[in-house]
């Protein structure tokens, strides 16, 4: 296992050593200690590692992420896994808003809560949270799923193209054009996979299915409140 | 952006570390906002009225001010000169003259209060803090903040925190879009801003509220049917803060607490050194609600 200490080693330097790591390198197990809140920790990793940061992050973390499993045991601030392409990123405390924000691949997992805008404009990610989500979650969301164990918040899924939204809880309002939807067999399989992997305790009959009912996707002048 | 940093101590032994661990929160943030810093400190109240002044030529200002106070108001005066601020004491019931007289004189008022003493200029958080000793500073409870410009111009009276009455200070991260109105609003009311500043009504809002018999939870609450455009405020009275974001919630924000202490901060880099840190309870405050802690 490789260490690095942000105590003592400069930001950048850090996410030089991770982003030079390479598919033939041997090694594949990174830890982070002292992020102390810092900003953009761990972005940008194109190589199947696995980095464990120990401590709470700032801004960007695991931003642009590409195949590494990244495993954050605190908290994140805004914008974590922001344009995720693929691999995993795991939050042990809370996210502040944005999680996830156009990400097109992979799997995050937040076991906390997740503030506003979770999953904004999300594009293939597929993220669990295990709390509660904040207002205007998944917003122009196009592709993915989002899964939350707890509760919505305000104008889940405003103006949603076809991501796929699944909530255990409450949720506060629905957004423009965001309607409830039926949970077929395909739905349930899904989230059982996506639980499973997230190794997050729910069952897939628990949930609703939330999904775009399609009225926005041309301008249509009976609809122009809705804009 | 904009970093407010904030502390309220639980624990009265902490009381003389408040200036230094106000400092280091504030540091932290500097590249949040880099134009000017200021800091509102409350210790604990006295019988005196204690007034801060600033003045850009504070050698000329300051010369002989409390003997020129004293004669004018008939009564004893103190006066402590911190770099280009002094803070003048005079008994309570002469405050509002010793304000009017040093008004006249041309100094600028930080603040005036039982408790309350505000220190604000241009300049890194770092460089402000060392300018006005904010390190060696004790007491109860203290806001900070690091401002990057955005509504008015770079200058002192630009700074925040904003004091628009005895005891009470304003700190925001956000930008107020119907401020002119406001202001209008407030002066027809007979309350009066000083600068072209929105922070500074949103904090004469609050102010007005609680002269008008609104408690600091209702003024807070008004803010946000009264007040359109972003924030995030952290608000100190003498007995304590109060923490209100705006619907929209896109200024960061999150808070902390332990036996010890509530912390505020605009990002959680703000905390890693406080003590207790790794165990305490930590969480973003929710959009369009009021949080108050008071002694």
């Amino acid at each position: 296992m490789q260490s690095l200490d942000m105590a003592t080693t400069d930001l950048r330097e850090v996410n030089a050593t991770l982003q030079a790591q390479t598919s033939a390198s041997n090694q594949t197990e990174w830890v982070i200690d002292n992020p102390r809140g810092a900003h953009a920790v761990a972005v940008g990793l194109d190589t199947p590692i696995s980095v464990t940061v120990r401590g709470s992050t700032g801004y960007y973390c695991a931003g642009m992420n590409a195949g590494a499993t990244i495993h954050v045991q605190g908290s994140v601030g805004p914008g974590v896994a922001e344009n995720m392409m693929s691999g995993t990123v795991i939050v042990d405390g809370d996210a502040s808003q944005y999680a996830g924000a156009t990400g097109h691949g992979g799997l995050l997992v937040i076991r906390g809560n997740a503030s506003s805008r979770c999953g904004i404009s999300m594009k293939g990610i597929d993220i669990v949270v295990q709390g509660s989500v904040g207002h205007m979650s998944a917003f122009m969301a196009q592709k993915g799923t989002l899964v939350v164990l707890g509760d919505a918040g305000d104008a889940l899924g405003d103006s949603l193209y076809e991501a796929r939204l699944f909530v255990r809880g409450s949720v506060k309002s629905l957004g423009a054009d965001c309607v409830e939807k039926e949970m077929r067999a395909e739905h349930l399989d899904r989230l059982a996979d996506l639980l499973e992997r997230a190794g997050a305790d729910a069952k897939p009959s628990e949930f609703r299915r939330y999904g775009s009912a399609r009225r926005l996707y041309h301008f249509n002048i009976d609809h122009a409140d809705q804009y | 952006m904009c970093g407010i940093v904030g502390l309220f101590l639980k624990r009265d032994e902490l009381r003389p570390q408040l200036g230094d661990m106000l400092t280091d929160m504030l540091v932290k943030l500097t590249d949040r906002g880099p134009d000017s810093a200021g800091i509102a400190i409350y210790s604990q109240p006295g019988e005196d009225m204690k007034i801060t002044v600033q003045s850009d030529t504070p050698e000329a200002d300051f010369d002989g001010l409390d003997g020129t106070l004293s004669d004018a108001l008939g009564t004893g005066v103190t006066m402590r000169v911190v770099g280009n601020h002094a803070v003048i004491r005079v008994p309570a019931a002469s405050g509002a003259a010793a304000v009017a007289h040093l008004e006249t004189r041309g100094l600028r008022i930080m603040s005036a209060g039982t408790s309350i003493e505000i220190f604000k200029d241009v300049g890194l958080p770092r460089d402000v803090a060392e300018r006005f000793g904010i390190r060696g500073m004790g007491g109860s409870h203290a806001i900070g903040h690091t401002r990057m410009a955005t509504e008015s111009a770079v200058t002192t009276l630009g700074a925040h925190p904003f004091s628009t009455a005895p005891d009470q200070c304003l700190v925001h991260n956000g930008s107020l879009s119907n401020h002119n109105n406001v202001r209008r609003r407030l002066a027809k009311k007979g309350v009066r801003t000083r600068t072209d500043n929105d922070t500074e009504v949103g904090a004469a809002y609050i102010s007005s509220r609680i002269s008008e018999g609104a408690s600091l939870g209702e003024a807070l609450e008004g803010t946000l049917s009264d007040l359109d455009g972003f924030f995030t405020f952290v608000t100190g009275t003498r007995d304590g803060f109060g923490v209100v974001r705006d619907p929209i919630a896109c200024k960061p924000a999150v808070m902390a607490e332990t036996d010890d202490y509530v912390a505020f901060g605009s990002e959680y880099r703000a905390f890693a050194d406080l003590p207790g840190i790794d165990t305490a309870r930590v969480w973003e405050p929710e959009p369009a609600t009021v949080y108050f802690w008071e002694r």
